[in-house]
């Protein structure tokens, strides 16, 4: 460990900072959720990308470096002094794939918001977690005027690994919101005790 | 812009801009242009926390505006990188380099999040369940 980072191996002392992203389309309420359990106002952060948006961006044949900003929405939970909480909205947009990257790293675990009448567009999200291992649930958003569907349709609709929890929610609604982090992070829980003996068995 | 001040009397900069222009200084700038922290080479994540130096003084003549009022805002209490960048409403890119500055001046510590493969133990996961429950 680099010298700079040796307060951290303190042990009990060393704040302790967990990290959890909520993603899903846009327009699902990513930012509603962080609002509705965040004890901060949820804070706005921006990246500034200078080349990422190259590829994709619509500039027809017009060679120069595209500069974008994305902002990320994130809330923080103090569960403890010492012990915190911070919530991630991920950028929407497909093209941000390499900051999910980035913001993936370490993460404890993900939420994916889901509205049942377009399902599809929470299946990147549920694909990348899958493929990368994070452990994440689905948390589908019941919107007034939707029609309910139950947890088992939703499963299956999404294909979901067995085991993967599928949570209705109201993402307005804190203590819906709470219940989803609590399932997420015994979810997270198990996971990772089941992969600790896996490595060992 | 430039022809507006040719032959104007008035010397370049004297002119008002109102808050809607945005930005007068490009991010960078604060900078000095350098988009990756120093020689430290830290990476720090948007969680990694920010402490300020109990011995710091409190007007530092060694740093510039923009690395005092990250300094100031881990004065109160301890912030992640994301706070900092909100909080200074300043892109996380800059805000890592001006901490990586901060770390070199030994202004600051910075705590490393959990590596993926050391996820807290059980005790801190169900810490987390039940501060969750409790709010």
């Amino acid at each position: 460990m680099d010298p700079e980072h040796a307060d951290t191996t303190g042990g009990e002392t060393a704040p302790l900072a967990l990290k959890i992203l909520v993603a899903g389309g846009f327009g699902v309420g990513k930012t509603t959720l962080v609002g509705a359990v965040s004890e901060i106002r949820p804070l706005r952060t921006e990246e500034l990308l200078s080349e990422a948006g190259q590829s994709v961006d619509d500039t027809d044949g017009v060679d120069h470096k595209v500069t974008t900003t994305v902002a990320m929405d994130f809330g923080r939970i103090t569960i403890r002094s010492g012990l915190s909480l911070y919530l991630f909205g991920t950028p929407g947009q497909d093209r941000f794939w390499f900051l999910w990257d980035e913001l993936s790293q370490g993460a404890l675990g993900a939420v994916v918001l889901a509205d049942t009448r377009r399902l599809e567009d929470c299946f990147p999200a549920v694909d990348y977690f899958e493929h990368r291992h994070i452990p994440f649930v689905v948390a589908v958003n019941c919107f007034t005027g939707a029609r309910t569907y139950g947890v088992p349709d939703v499963s299956r609709a999404l294909d979901l690994d067995n085991g993967t929890p599928v949570v209705l929610c109201d993402a307005r609604d804190r203590d819906s919101g709470k219940e989803v982090l609590i399932r997420l992070v015994e979810y997270a829980g198990r996971m990772h005790t089941a992969r600790l003996l896996d490595s060992v068995g | 812009m430039t022809e507006d001040l040719t032959g104007s009397p008035h010397a370049p900069g004297s002119q008002w801009y109102d808050h809607e222009a945005g930005p007068l200084v490009r991010p960078y700038a604060v900078t000095g242009g350098r988009t990756r922290p120093g020689p430290a080479g830290v990476r720090f994540d948007l969680i990694a926390l920010v402490s300020l130096d109990p011995a710091a003084p409190a007007d530092d003549p060694a740093l510039g505006p923009e690395h005092r009022a990250l300094a100031d805002l881990c004065r109160a209490e301890t912030q992640s990188v994301a706070e900092l960048a909100a909080g200074a409403d300043l892109p996380v890119g800059v805000v890592r380099v001006l901490l990586g500055d901060l770390l070199e001046l030994g202004r600051v510590t910075v705590s490393r999040p959990v590596p993926p493969a050391q996820l807290p133990d059980e005790r801190i996961l169900r810490e987390v369940i039940a501060g969750l429950r409790a709010l």
